[in-house]
């Protein structure tokens, strides 16, 4: 498998090459988002029926529940096919829809032409630091928020 | 005299600690860089460092005659750990999506 992931400290960077052009590279990953995202991903209390990509500015990437919850997890900033599209990760580093808009991260996934057919998908995601995860929380120095137990738990651990 | 304790909460309740760590966040430093950006002398500088080190918050390393600072990374570990599991997986089921849509298309 051609996939490669790396990661500096904020951003976590990952690439495939697809042997495709890059128009359907762009559109299967928009188009048909919901035959490749991870499934067990899930902030729904029920199963998901669908997860959806909105393919334009100011739409939402959503998983929806089999009895038609919705839970929208992502806002689109940018769609530019088939180059590139760049959109919010509005989920807390616990798996919860963050609803603080100072506190999403963002992924940029850029489409470049390898050859006619063969596109390489580079996504990054980065500004990790916004969520928070310990950092954020503790600036605050605020006990008892429930967003970053982990984190401080982990902080919590090393005063011992 | 401030009584300085290794705690997490105590350490960034700190006005110029925190400033400490938002310019580590930002890159490693070494802390004569560190007190000219900040209106506190250098020992001032050493001595918070040594809180936040302390606190887990920030780790040292030695270079030439300096010692570079830096954000302690394992704060982001474990989101990294599952972002990086999450985009592998999607990233690979794409791939087999996206030729397998292409197979289909000719």
């Amino acid at each position: 498998m051609s996939t490669h992931t790396q990661a500096t400290m904020t951003t976590v960077r990952s690439s495939v090459v697809v042997e495709a052009p890059i128009e359907r590279a762009f559109e299967v990953f928009t188009k048909d988002f919901d035959r490749f995202k991870p499934r067990e991903h899930n902030m729904l209390p029920v199963d998901i029926a669908e997860s959806v990509f909105e393919p334009h500015v100011g739409g939402h990437l959503y998983d929806r529940g089999v009895d038609g919850s919705e839970c929208r997890w992502a806002r689109v900033l940018v769609y530019e096919p088939p180059h590139r599209v760049v959109f919010t990760w509005d989920i807390s580093p616990r798996w919860q829809i963050e609803t603080d808009r100072d506190r999403s991260s963002e992924v940029e996934v850029r489409f470049i032409a390898e050859t006619a057919q063969r596109t390489r998908v580079a996504l990054e995601h980065r500004y990790l630091d916004r969520h928070g995860g310990g950092w954020e929380g503790l600036r605050e120095g605020v006990g008892g928020s429930d967003g970053w137990p982990l984190y401080l738990q982990r902080y919590a651990a090393l005063l011992r | 005299m401030e009584t300085y304790r290794s705690d997490t909460w105590t350490a960034l309740g700190d006005r110029t600690r925190k400033a400490i760590f938002e310019l580590l966040l930002d890159r490693p430093r070494p802390v004569g860089e560190l007190a000219s950006e900040l209106p506190v002398s250098r020992p001032a500088v050493s001595q918070h460092l040594r809180v936040l080190k302390d606190a887990g918050l920030v780790t040292d390393q030695p270079s030439g005659s300096r010692r570079i600072y830096r954000v302690d990374p394992d704060g982001l570990a474990a989101l990294r750990a599952d972002l990086e599991l999450f985009w592998g997986k999607a990233l690979a089921a794409y791939k087999g999506a996206v030729e397998q849509a292409t197979e289909e298309n000719r």
